[in-house]
């Protein structure tokens, strides 16, 4: 017999989806690895442990002479962060000589946290955020059940759906008691 | 080089005022809900109304961002924010509403989140790339927005007497400017029949019925209607709207150009 618990933890293994899959090729396959490796350094404002890359916000780079193009897309339509984002690209990549940047929103597809890679959920976690990933509820209910980052424990409760800022919510771990955050699934 | 037709040069007009419109509700409302900030029932409440002003003053920025480019004249999201003045302004009524107390802003809110839930469904299926582009996004959020919402509506109406009196008392006002926004005037209708713009008229059943289910289950009842204001299409306000641009215009009219 599978308990419900056991069913969970089976549902909470982290496995490459395929629209990571995608993106990772993608990367592979572009002209201009050392831009990538470079915008590896730029991590997002809010959450400095999460590169652009791991976060899933970097959708492209292109390089036409001196002109380089980044395409990121937002989080959530009012993250004040995509300003700041915006010029820490700017200006990682004019510190390596490159003078020419554009950055370029692009809205569609729109973002999904099914784009953020494995090794960015395993930093989130490690960071104290729960990554998306660690509960199976999609729609969120005060009941709902996370993987405390702190204590691995499932006896949690949910505070408030908005958090520190949009992406998260506020839950508390019922077994340590501690507050943390889940980064919601969209 | 051929000059672009008279009704070609219409039509792009009315794409532009279609998207200014758009972009008027949202941070006409978004900015009526920042007032909450600090200003919050407690903490995590306070966030949250930030959390979701954000995401609305995040819509009129895409809006806005687009009409400027489609304007192609200069004009920047800045220019339709800031630089309009209230009659210039074609939001809905019911956005401009002042905060009101909690139970008022919660039940705005719900007819709101709940209008945009079906809106931007439907826009998903427009004509025009942008707009569908701004719908799939922006539909996700309004998911939230709605849970919200509801389980606020849900937790104040079957809540203690005075949070029934006072969520039935906010219904009870709001509820005549929830009419308009199922009517399409002259230049929706246009670009209804070029499968740009949404059909509003074909939203309100699928709203009622929503809204409907909410009140009953949170015990509080839609009034017998006995008047409508309609107007913000027109760009005929409440007073309200005028203060709410005074605050909102002010530092950018003042310092122009200033950045931080």
């Amino acid at each position: 017999m599978t308990s419900l618990a056991s069913n969970r933890e089976m549902q909470l293994i982290s496995t490459k989806s395929s629209l990571q899959y995608e993106r990772e090729q993608f990367r592979i396959e572009s002209n201009v690895p050392h831009l990538w490796a470079l915008l590896d350094e730029v991590t997002d404002p809010e959450i400095p442990v999460l590169s652009l890359w791991d976060i899933g916000i970097l959708k492209d780079i292109k390089q036409q002479d001196h002109l380089v193009t980044v395409v990121i897309t937002p989080t959530y339509s009012g993250c004040p962060a995509m300003d700041v984002i915006r010029e820490d690209i700017t200006a990682a990549l004019t510190q390596h000589g490159i003078a020419q940047v554009t950055v370029e929103l692009e809205l569609t597809p729109a973002w999904t946290t099914d784009w953020m890679t494995n090794k960015g959920r395993n930093q989130l976690r490690g960071y104290g955020i729960a990554p998306p990933v660690d509960t199976v509820d999609r729609e969120l209910t005060h009941d709902s059940q996370v993987q405390c980052p702190h204590c691995d424990s499932h006896a949690t409760r949910m505070i408030s759906e908005f958090s520190s800022t949009a992406c998260k919510a506020l839950f508390q771990c019922n077994d340590c008691r501690e507050p943390f955050d889940l980064f919601k699934h969209i | 080089m051929t000059q672009p037709s008279h009704n070609e040069v219409n039509r792009q007009q009315d794409l532009i005022s279609y998207f200014v419109r758009l972009g008027d509700d949202a941070i006409v409302l978004g900015h009526r809900m920042s007032e909450w900030v600090s200003n919050g029932p407690f903490l995590e409440e306070d966030i949250a109304l930030g959390n979701v002003a954000l995401d609305y003053i995040g819509r009129a920025r895409m809006f806005y961002g687009h009409a400027a480019t489609l304007s192609g004249d200069g004009k920047t999201e800045d220019d339709f924010a800031f630089l309009r003045d209230e009659r210039e302004f074609q939001n809905y009524l019911i956005n401009e509403l002042p905060r009101g107390d909690f139970a008022y802003t919660i039940v705005r809110q719900l007819m709101v989140d709940l209008y945009n839930k079906h809106f931007l469904q439907a826009l998903k299926s427009s004509a025009d790339e942008t707009l569908v582009a701004i719908a799939e996004k922006a539909s996700k959020e309004t998911s939230y927005h709605c849970r919200r919402s509801k389980s606020w509506t849900l937790r104040l109406g079957d809540g203690t007497a005075e949070s029934h009196r006072r969520m039935q008392l906010a219904i009870d006002e709001i509820w005549g400017y929830s009419h308009e926004l199922f009517e399409t005037d002259d230049l929706e209708k246009r670009l209804i029949n070029t499968g740009i713009a949404v059909n509003c008229e074909q939203l309100k059943a699928l709203w009622l019925a929503d809204i409907e289910a909410v009140f009953n289950e949170a015990g509080l009842t839609i009034p017998e209607l006995t008047w409508t204001v309609r107007g913000g299409r027109s760009g005929y306000h409440t007073e309200h709207l005028g203060h709410l641009l005074t605050q909102m215009q002010f530092v950018y009219r003042s310092f122009p150009g200033a950045t931080w």
